[in-house]
């Protein structure tokens, strides 16, 4: 019971990366691929923010000058995340334009009759 | 045979992972860097928020490669998308009235709130790319409910992301010329903490990331939702 209380959010987010990495290599389907690479994203931002946290911390924020500077989680991975995810907003966007194309040019989304696989 | 070879692929993964992630306790420590941006940011920018002046101060050249990209994507999507031949005689049912008033009663309060987070981005949690979010999410609320009665004004799009860009980079440059002389130095005054005129260059920056953000993000919204 200890371990899952000290790892939850490890094993959480390396739940969401393994779904991801999973969809995307078992699907063939050009929307769920980018859909296991949304959740790919999302579980390597809840593993950065998990890496930065304190037991019992607060949000790195003085909006008081009395707040306690010894409790609060590391600002870092935070800052990191936060251009992050408009990244992966970005590369979404990007890759749902894609998909457009490909359906405008062979007509069907399925990876497997675009690129003539035997598998 | 997909499915095998990714379960494979993934127990190689996770055994590796497991035994990387033994050595890092949970929860306990900081980095020497965290512990310097919180004991040392106060004076140094003078904002309350620390993750605002990680982001726009201390590594604010992250910050700007990082605007590059999503503009360089916005222009990939464009450059996909241009050459598709726009379909206009589309069924449509037209949206209510309801419906459409609704939207457009929204629309200037939903830009009201994303100018908001974004103005007080180095006092409360929030900044210039979650603002930019919000302002996105208004247009995309009127292409929804307004059923394509207003379409974005090009040409403020692109002035007010090209305004954005080049305010972000010509802060910068006038920080090389003062004080200590690096890129992006916070060279204004750091005014009193914890008001809304503090902080130096932090509030300039993020107003202008926040314009540049909007603007690219409706653009995407735009683009989506006028080719398909």
């Amino acid at each position: 019971m200890d371990f899952l209380h000290n790892y939850i959010y490890y094993i959480g987010s390396f739940g969401l990366i393994f779904i991801g990495i999973f969809i995307m290599i078992s699907k063939r389907n050009y929307i769920k691929v980018i859909i296991g690479l949304s959740i790919l994203d999302t579980g390597v931002n809840l593993f950065l923010i998990s890496v930065g946290y304190i037991n019992n911390g607060t949000a790195p924020i003085f909006s008081k000058l009395t707040i306690e500077a010894e409790n609060m989680v590391d600002p870092v991975p935070q800052a990191l995340v936060l251009t992050a995810i408009v990244i992966g907003v970005a590369v979404l966007g990007l890759a749902l334009s894609l998909g457009i194309r490909l359906y405008k040019h062979y007509g069907t989304l399925n990876l497997q009759k675009i690129k003539e696989q035997k598998w | 045979m997909r499915k095998i070879i990714g379960i494979i692929l993934l127990i190689v993964i996770a055994w590796g992972i497991i035994i990387s992630l033994q050595g890092i306790p949970f929860g306990v420590l900081r980095t020497e860097v965290a512990d310097h941006y919180i004991n040392k940011g106060i004076e140094e920018t003078g904002a309350a928020n620390i993750v605002t002046s990680v982001v726009v101060n201390y590594r604010s050249l992250d910050t700007l490669g990082e605007v590059t990209i999503l503009f360089l994507a916005a222009i990939g999507l464009g450059a996909v998308l241009a050459t598709i031949i726009r379909k206009e005689d589309r069924e449509t049912v037209k949206a209510s009235l309801i419906l459409s008033t609704g939207c457009k009663f929204l629309f200037p309060f939903i830009l009201l709130f994303g100018a908001y987070i974004f103005i007080h981005g180095h006092l409360t949690p929030g900044g210039g790319f979650q603002g930019g979010a919000i302002i996105a999410s208004a247009f995309l609320l009127i292409y929804l409910g307004c059923h394509r009665e207003k379409r974005i004004n090009e040409t403020g799009i692109i002035i007010s992301e090209s305004l954005g860009g080049l305010i972000f980079v010509v802060i910068g440059l006038i920080g090389l010329l003062t004080g200590t002389h690096y890129f992006l130095n916070n060279f204004m005054p750091k005014g009193e903490f914890n008001t809304l005129l503090s902080a130096g260059i932090i509030p300039i920056i993020y107003i202008a990331i926040g314009f540049k953000v909007g603007a690219e993000l409706s653009k995407i919204i735009e683009l989506l939702m006028e080719e398909s």
